[in-house]
């Protein structure tokens, strides 16, 4: 990641001795008046730029809410949007595989902004592929629960680092599979679902607004600063919440491995099942152990991601009699409109389904 | 472990793989008698064209009114059932062939939903939405899968001297003023509710792969068409065990588990089948050779 944006920051270097210090900074001057153009990859960065450059930006969100960044495909409209933008809005840590040639496809010369830049990124569950690979394990109990536990340590063994082409062949008929829907390295991307690591995402977006637009600079921190105390009563509201429901009961099933950051920060176990996320068709093995694991565990409730098919989180939890959670909003808003349409209102929503969820009968 | 152990346990613990077993058996059921008369018309293709011509209708059916089961079945269900009914149409007025009508048809419905889908954004999120899996059925989608197999059987047994008439002389079935292109649209608009319930329920894999492969491996064993769909029948619910067996006891997903059963036994046909299969085929021809 900081590789990439290094290689950025060299190529900017470059175009800049080469090209001329005035055509580079060219947008930058000409926006005067007019609002900073701002192009955030997903939902919940456009929705932290937009609070924090308020109406001194006009931002777009490539991916929109409810769509998928890790298989989105830019468009040729987003490659127009980008090539039109100022600054570039980006999560980092491998988030956005795709970015990297879109970018270079529309030689996008504004500056970047990568928004976990200082946050101590956590690596990422190998549950998924280690699970996967671990045959038979519906008939040795105990093997599966020390592979559980075990890969939550191990971090990245078996991954092959392909953020390069993740084979996606869209022929419309749905009957391909995926490869590689995690990917991202052994880094977990989802930085954004703990609040602390939200204001970290504030203030690096704050800082690179003032610094690609000076003039409204104080403009700048003065509203990320009450975001951040927003972001921050909402955290310790949310921390408190969660001290309330005892420990063994703090474990949830979930289809997509995105909660990791938020289960470190509130102390709530995530089990993601292996395979059912939105890629790869799962075998009856893996459903058998997940189903055995949910019960042995007595995990109180599974949950489904507004990403991912709910059939088979719903046949888990016919099967288990675990409950059903809320929908929870892992790596895009809701549409406008509905609770879980901003950042703060998703994790007010999240901590809010799983605490219905997880507080006992 | 014993045999019991290795073939019931996983049925008998598990209500996924009760209901899997179902689904599947019910699909099997209904698609045996349209694969064996797809098979013998040359429209073996068919499923495969119908998997991509209802993608306009599905996307319209969600981008209306999101994820509902029944909004997408029926937008599903519109558009397959107007490409099959405008390629039979085609292809009874023009001299075009069915199989090249089917084919414009069916990319011209593709082009549209591949459009109507990138309106909305990403696609994928969508396609993986669209297309049902065989682990996690739920009631209603129990409910659909069987229903539309209850009736495709009974309407199949109603038209069956009909269909077999029109399809190995629709001349002189035309001759006779028998209602052949009236019982070829409705054989089309069964299929067309086969997959596209098969799609939302089962995965376009499985039940395109459910139709075709064991009414192709029945092909050889079987002289009659009775028998084929008998025995196709009997194929699919067979592939269907066995591929979930496989896929619980060495953790490979279910449909393509289940198909690969299925193409297992259409290969072992080619080659032994008594009807013309590879064995069988080379030597009765050089007998009747040296007779000659």
């Amino acid at each position: 990641m900081h590789n990439d944006f290094a290689a950025h920051v060299r190529r900017r270097v470059l175009m800049m001795l080469t090209i001329g210090v005035a055509s580079v900074c060219a947008p930058i001057v000409a926006h005067g008046d007019e609002p900073l153009r701002v192009v955030a990859t997903f939902s919940i960065l456009g929705d932290m730029v937009r609070e924090i450059g308020g109406d001194d930006v006009m931002v777009t969100t490539l991916v929109g809410p409810d769509g998928d960044a890790h298989t989105y495909e830019p468009t040729p409209a987003a490659a127009r949007q980008l090539k039109a933008a100022d600054v570039l809005v980006k999560n980092g840590l491998d988030f956005e595989t795709w970015l990297p040639r879109l970018a270079k496809a529309t030689d996008f010369s504004g500056s970047t902004v990568v928004a976990t830049a200082g946050i101590v990124p956590r690596k990422m569950s190998e549950s998924a592929s280690a699970e996967r690979h671990h045959a038979d394990a519906a008939q040795s109990h105990t093997a599966d629960q020390k592979q559980i536990k075990g890969s939550a340590e191990a971090g990245a063994h078996d991954e092959d680092h392909d953020h390069g082409d993740h084979g996606h062949d869209h022929d419309g008929s749905g009957a391909h599979t995926h490869e590689g829907h995690h990917h991202h390295g052994d880094q977990d991307p989802h930085a954004w679902q703990s609040l602390q690591n939200g204001a970290i995402y504030a203030r690096n977006i704050a800082a690179g607004l003032a610094t690609a637009d000076p003039a409204h600079a104080a403009a700048y921190r003065q509203r990320a600063h009450a975001y951040i105390v927003r972001i921050e009563a909402l955290d310790a509201q949310i921390r408190k919440t969660f001290a309330d429901i005892p420990a063994e009961r703090r474990r949830v099933v979930s289809s997509h491995d995105a909660f990791g950051y938020f289960g470190n920060a509130y102390g709530v176990r995530f089990i993601p099942v292996a395979g059912l996320s939105t890629d790869a068709e799962p075998s009856a093995a893996d459903m058998a152990r997940i189903i055995e694991q949910v019960k042995r565990e007595h995990v109180p409730a599974v949950f489904v991601e507004n990403i991912s098919s709910p059939a088979l989180i719903q046949q888990i939890a016919r099967e288990t009699g675990a409950r059903v959670g809320g929908t929870l909003y892992s790596d895009a808003l809701a549409p406008s409109g509905q609770p879980a349409a901003t950042y703060l209102g998703m994790f007010e929503w999240n901590a809010r389904q799983l605490f219905e969820a997880l507080q006992p009968q | 472990m014993t045999l019991l152990d290795w073939t019931i346990a996983p049925f008998n613990d598990y209500a996924f793989m009760r209901r899997a077993l179902a689904g599947t058996s019910a699909a099997a059921l209904g698609a045996a008698p349209l694969g064996v008369f797809l098979v013998l018309r040359r429209m073996s293709l068919m499923g495969d064209a119908m998997s991509h011509a209802i993608l306009p209708g599905v996307a319209a059916g969600f981008l209306l009114s999101g994820l509902s089961l029944w909004a997408m079945l029926l937008g599903g269900l519109l558009t397959g059932l107007l490409v099959a009914l405008l390629a039979g149409v085609v292809a009874r007025l023009t001299p075009l062939r069915e199989d090249a009508s089917f084919a414009a048809f069916y990319l011209i419905s593709l082009g549209l939903g591949v459009l109507l889908v990138s309106v909305r954004g990403s696609s994928v999120d969508l396609l993986h939405v669209l297309f049902g899996t065989v682990l996690g059925l739920d009631d209603t989608a129990l409910l659909l899968v069987t229903s539309v197999a209850s009736v495709t059987l009974l309407v199949m047994a109603a038209l069956y001297r009909l269909l077999v008439a029109e399809c190995l002389d629709a001349d002189f079935l035309r001759a006779c003023g028998g209602r052949g292109s009236w019982a070829h649209m409705t054989f089309l608009v069964l299929v067309v509710v086969n997959l596209v319930a098969g799609f939302q329920v089962l995965g376009t894999l499985m039940v395109v792969g459910m139709m075709m492969l064991p009414a192709a491996a029945a092909r050889f064993w079987q002289p009659t068409v009775a028998g084929q769909i008998a025995l196709s029948a009997l194929l699919g619910v067979g592939a269907s065990i066995a591929g979930l067996l496989i896929s619980y006891h060495y953790n490979l997903p279910a449909s393509p588990a289940i198909i690969l059963t299925a193409g297992v036994a259409y290969l072992f046909s080619v080659t032994c089948g008594p009807q013309g299969g590879l064995m069988h085929g080379l030597r009765p021809r050089t007998f009747s050779l040296k007779e000659e």
